[in-house]
């Protein structure tokens, strides 16, 4: 599992990167309070994997996750960390070793964010060199411009920029698990998306163990391997894997709680690379119509789509680009939306339904079309095996 | 030295009638600049060792009290109520204690600084915003390294706003401080305070001082805060 370490030869750890964590039967009870906060929690998230713990406020899934790192003490039972008792551990050392993220990130708003993401590595007592070298490789790893971005303070960052050097941070020490607290939550939906879509293929390269909270039902079927559902009192209605929990919910809470559009949300467990597309009838400008013509005819969508020469789309041409000898460019209309092919489902018919489109272009990670995505294509994917699909971050 | 003898000198040394006038004579002042010299020295000495004790003082006392807030009303009340002493009441108080001199002057000015640090340190340190502690206390810094590393600096604003007023009142009350027998710019303003040319420029000098204490501490401030200004640098 030391992915991380091989893709960067500056890796900062020989240990290894993913931890198992277990909760067992770890219990928290607040003094003057008659029910606990969470009562008798037992499960285990396996290394590389992502825990979602998911529920309604006041169900306790915070006060679970703050007692990983001992922010919070366990009144009763224990949680281990690759067979560790976190409470044999003195608090401030068990959390260097442990990633931390939270929906308002905290940066430290007097530190640039170098400083900020060498907090840890400082009170490790790294080298400056080595500091240094892991700052800029954590800035390219979230997609910022280590140049650009190092000197800055958080005050002169966007929301999302802010985001990512809190997940940047986290991981300066390359721990092997991560606790993330609504860490997507404040921002906006547009770039919430992006962030999760990042994240995600970033734990494919960090495979870190992750317990992740939130809310949100989709967010959760989106980014966990194993989505653990609590209710209030911090009691386990279910632990289980995103397809099982739509598709076998324990009991009426969890049934409830996941929502009446259990079948809709199914669609957030498949990306768009993973369903058959049909495929464009893509032409560029000066082509001979006629062959257009006829690649029309044998084709499920009925218009051509105009792409330039690195193969982005431009737009559905209209009949009378393909009325004379040579294709022209007039359009019938923009190709809005474009989807991508690491979307998922859900997000890809939303973007439809946003245009009023049947029908989109799909574009790779550079932008060139490989095929077009229909409502035909997602009402098929409804109706498929949602046991045979793959979840979280395996799905990328 | 008295005041009484002092006017007499003043006006014996000249025969001008500016001066016998007590206008404001600028040959005068350009001739008797030094004699403002060792009082102008006295008053920065006063206001910078009872500013700096007194920040000692509260900035411990702050510090002690943002841990164990019980201690946050007792220090308030007893440092409010030596803000409330008149500062000439202070010094004919202290003399049975410390006598005439510097020190009844210094403890008279700290006991009136503490207040207004004290209130200032505190307030900057619970204006750390509740997230940037919770980050870095779950990133593992103790509680000792969250304090020094973390919340001291994002207080340091409020701290230099606190260290700012405490100077400019110090150098105002430090005027009085020749009641005690420390000297001072204040004691020359009232060894002839009908002599235009003398009360412009003992005067001036106070003014002066303050402004100049007031720049510098504003410029320190400036150059440890620089985040501060990181939102106009984009």
């Amino acid at each position: 599992m030391n992915i991380s370490d091989s893709a960067h030869p500056t890796g900062p750890s020989p240990r290894p990167s993913a931890a198992t964590l277990e909760f067992r039967e770890a219990t928290k009870r607040y003094p003057g309070q008659t029910e606990p906060a969470v009562e008798r929690l037992s499960l285990t998230v396996p290394a590389g994997e992502i825990c979602v713990l998911v529920g309604p406020s006041g169900c306790g899934k915070t006060t679970a996750m703050r007692m990983v790192n001992r922010m919070i003490d366990i009144t009763d039972g224990d949680i281990l960390l690759d067979g560790q008792s976190v409470r044999e551990r003195r608090p401030a050392e068990l959390r260097r070793d442990i990633g931390y993220a939270i929906q308002q990130v905290g940066l430290f708003p007097h530190l640039s964010v170098a400083d900020n993401i060498a907090t840890v590595p400082r009170l490790l007592d790294w080298d400056r060199e080595r500091i240094r070298a892991r700052v800029d490789q954590l800035l390219e790893l979230v997609s910022l411009d280590p140049e650009e971005t190092r000197a800055r303070y958080p005050a002169q960052l966007s929301g999302g920029q802010r985001q990512r050097v809190g997940v940047a941070r986290a991981l300066a020490v390359d721990p092997p698990l991560m606790l993330m607290d609504e860490p997507f939550g404040a921002i906006d939906p547009i770039n919430r998306e992006r962030l999760q879509n990042e994240f995600l293929r970033l734990q494919r390269e960090i495979r870190k163990t992750v317990v992740f909270v939130t809310h949100d039902i989709d967010e959760a079927i989106k980014m966990g391997d194993r989505i653990a559902v609590l209710q209030k009192g911090g009691k386990l209605a279910q632990y289980a894997p995103p397809a099982e929990l739509l598709m076998q919910p324990a009991n009426a809470f969890v049934e409830d709680f996941v929502g009446s559009d259990r079948a809709l949300k199914r669609l957030a467990l498949q990306r768009v690379r993973d369903v058959d597309l049909w495929e464009a009838p893509l032409v560029r400008l000066g082509e001979p119509a006629a062959a257009v013509r006829g690649k029309l005819d044998n084709s499920e969508v009925p218009y051509a789509l105009l792409v330039n020469d690195e193969g982005r789309p431009l737009g559905w041409l209209s009949d009378r680009a393909l009325a004379g000898e040579r294709i022209t460019d007039e359009l019938r209309s923009r190709p809005n939306p474009i989807i991508e092919t690491d979307d998922i489902l859900r997000d890809a018919l939303s973007h439809l339904l946003a245009e009023e489109a049947q029908y989109a272009p799909v574009v790779d990670e550079r932008g060139a079309v490989t095929g077009v995505l229909s409502i035909e294509i997602l009402s098929h994917a409804l109706k498929e095996d949602p046991e045979a699909v793959p979840s979280g971050a395996d799905a990328l | 030295m008295n005041p009484l003898l002092a006017q007499v000198e003043i006006h014996k040394r000249t025969e001008d009638t500016c001066v016998s006038d007590n206008g404001f004579c600028p040959g005068w002042i350009a001739d008797n600049f030094d004699r403002y010299m060792d009082p102008f020295f006295q008053h920065v000495l006063l206001t910078v060792v009872a500013v700096g004790i007194g920040f000692l003082i509260s900035f411990t006392l702050a510090l002690v009290a943002y841990r164990r807030r019980w201690l946050i009303n007792p220090v308030t009340q007893v440092t409010g109520v030596l803000y409330t002493i008149p500062s000439i009441a202070a010094f004919f108080l202290l003399l049975p204690i410390t006598g005439r001199g510097f020190v009844t002057a210094t403890v008279a000015l700290v006991a009136y600084v503490l207040l207004i640090i004290f209130r200032n340190v505190l307030t900057g340190l619970d204006n750390v915003p509740e997230e940037t502690k919770d980050a870095g206390r779950g990133m593992g810094l103790t509680d000792r390294q969250l304090l020094w590393r973390v919340e001291i600096p994002l207080a340091l604003p409020e701290i230099m706003a606190g260290l700012r007023i405490a100077a400019t009142t110090t150098v105002g009350l430090a005027t009085l401080a020749f009641f005690a027998g420390a000297g001072g710019l204040g004691e020359q303003i009232f060894a002839d305070i009908n002599f235009k040319s003398n009360v412009v420029v003992a005067g001036g000098l106070a003014v002066l001082l303050a402004g100049v204490l007031d720049a510098i501490i504003l410029l320190t401030q400036r150059a440890i805060t620089p985040w501060t200004r990181a939102v106009a640098a984009r």
